[in-house]
């Protein structure tokens, strides 16, 4: 077997559990630790895909800045045990959530069948580098490039409106 | 045997069913905002494999973008989040319903 397959499958068996430890803990501080274990294996599915700058990002961005803002948020919440919602009938709302993801089954079986050859090309050694990804969204993709800066500004702004004023 | 697309999405399908599980099953507001994180990156996943097939670099600007709503998501929803803690004092689903919805 190959290292590669070896380092699939540790990374994807990490994010699957701790994806499913996220979802089950009662206190979200629990879970949201978890969720950077997810983080942090997914970045390494981007590496094992040769996306080296979304392997950066993934780490920085994701399970630095934004799971640190969610961990920092529970925290100045002070979220105690009786705080928590009572999560009832839990039995009744897993069993309902089984039956509707169960047909989905059939479509994750349908890639397997429709896709015949998925192994991955050969790819030049730059490919997803911080050079090649830079000089693509700079020029093909350098208007939705400028209107996510607008975006980062409203929701900026958005933040410090909302902070400012009682609901 | 070698890890081929396949294999890929399907961890990504199952990392998504995850998610969605998890907004339809819990009702704490943080858990479920964690869940669409992880729905978002399981889309990310997929974009990232199909670059990779299609070695075409295309995808990786998407998640890029895709990286950047969430970053904007995240910090609008959180604010968002504390502002109705700090006027309910609940962290549960069924006690936001200030839009009557």
């Amino acid at each position: 077997m190959a290292a590669n397959t070896i380092f699939f499958m540790i990374f994807s068996l990490v994010a699957i559990i701790s994806g499913f430890v996220m979802i089950t803990r009662r206190h979200p501080l629990s879970a949201a630790l978890s969720l950077v274990v997810t983080f942090i294996s997914l970045a390494g599915l981007y590496g094992l895909l040769a996306a080296k700058l979304l392997f950066i990002i993934q780490i920085l961005v994701y399970a630095g800045a934004i799971m640190t803002l969610v961990i920092f948020s529970i925290m100045l919440l002070n979220v105690q045990e009786e705080d928590l919602p009572a999560e009832e009938r839990i039995i009744e709302r897993v069993s309902i959530t089984t039956l509707i993801l169960l047909p989905m089954i059939y479509i994750i079986g349908r890639s397997f069948t429709v896709i015949k050859d998925g192994q991955f090309p050969e790819v030049s050694q730059d490919f997803g580098t911080i050079h090649s990804v830079g000089m693509f969204l700079f020029t093909t993709y350098s208007f939705p490039f400028e209107v996510i800066s607008i975006l980062l500004l409203i929701s900026l702004l958005g933040v410090v409106v909302l902070a400012k004023r009682r609901i | 045997m070698i890890a081929g697309l396949q294999s890929y999405l399907l961890v990504s399908a199952i990392l998504f069913f995850i998610g969605v599980a998890g907004v339809l099953t819990r009702k704490n507001i943080f858990i479920i905002f964690m869940s669409i994180e992880l729905m978002l990156n399981a889309v990310n996943l997929t974009f990232i494999s199909f670059s990779r097939f299609m070695n075409n670099l295309t995808g990786q600007a998407i998640v890029f973008l895709i990286i950047a709503v969430a970053a904007a998501e995240a910090a609008i929803g959180l604010s968002i989040v504390i502002l109705i803690f700090k006027n309910k004092d609940s962290l549960s689903v069924d006690d936001f319903d200030v839009m009557k919805g």
